[in-house]
């Protein structure tokens, strides 16, 4: 289980990556953050979030219109 | 680039001051500090409305032949002759607010308070402040008035610049 989640449900572009990007600044190293999205253009959002910054995009998921993702604070 | 870390850095120059133009600027500007990017805004000519404490942006679709709404599953453009119409403007930014807040778009409002908590770095036009005869004290606390050196000056130091 994450060590926090962020409901961004029925937020669009930037707002999942703004909201995340607050969630993980509080979060000590190693912590985990689910976030749960609707936005399709979060998936490559966060993919692109991760790469540039250095977080750990450990898995995305989707199950029907929602789309998960796990990041680990490490940078 | 700005200080000694490895962290890069942006600036974007805003010269539009609609409620359609206002994203673009503050997208991008929210994202990039979001993404440890150091960020600066040089707002100048119509650019400088965004920096109002009252934010009153309008968009009005005249001339713009790109712009159409969705609407019963299909999209529409106002004619001309009716965007020319009083209470156009009035009633096409009530529609296009409308469908902002029905999308779960974020409001210019939300977007330019994130920027600010996020640090980036804002600078107001001396130069239009003068022209349009803009008071300081109707803009927001934040943006250090400066002139076109000073977005230079940030410019050479930084690695992506852009204009909108």
């Amino acid at each position: 289980m994450a060590d926090q989640v962020l409901d961004a449900k029925g937020l669009n572009c930037p707002l999942p990556i703004l909201r995340a990007k607050k969630a993980l600044k509080d979060m000590p190293t190693g912590a985990t953050l689910q976030i749960l999205a609707t936005d399709p253009g979060s998936v490559k959002d966060f993919e692109a979030f991760c790469r540039t910054t250095g977080n750990e995009l450990m898995e995305h998921a989707q199950d029907g219109g929602v789309y998960t993702f796990l990041i680990k604070h490490t940078a | 680039m700005l200080d000694e870390t490895n962290a890069k850095s942006m600036t974007i120059i805003v010269t539009k001051g609609t409620l359609d133009w206002a994203y673009p600027p503050f997208i991008l500007a929210t994202t990039a500090a979001a993404m440890g990017i150091e960020t600066t805004m040089f707002f100048t000519f119509y650019g400088l409305q965004l920096l109002k404490k009252d934010l009153n942006l309008k968009i009005n679709p005249l001339g713009n032949a790109a712009m159409e709404m969705p609407m019963g599953g299909g999209h529409m453009a106002m004619p001309n002759i009716l965007a020319a119409m009083p209470g156009a403007t009035a009633l096409t930014t009530t529609m296009m607010k409308n469908m902002i807040k029905k999308k779960g778009v974020a409001s210019i409002e939300e977007l330019r308070e994130l920027a600010i908590e996020a640090d980036v770095q804002m600078i107001a036009c001396q130069m239009t402040m003068d022209l349009f005869e803009y008071k300081r004290e109707d803009m927001i606390d934040g943006p250090v008035l400066g002139g076109a050196a000073s977005w230079v000056d940030v410019a050479a130091r930084s690695d992506i610049n852009l204009y909108v």
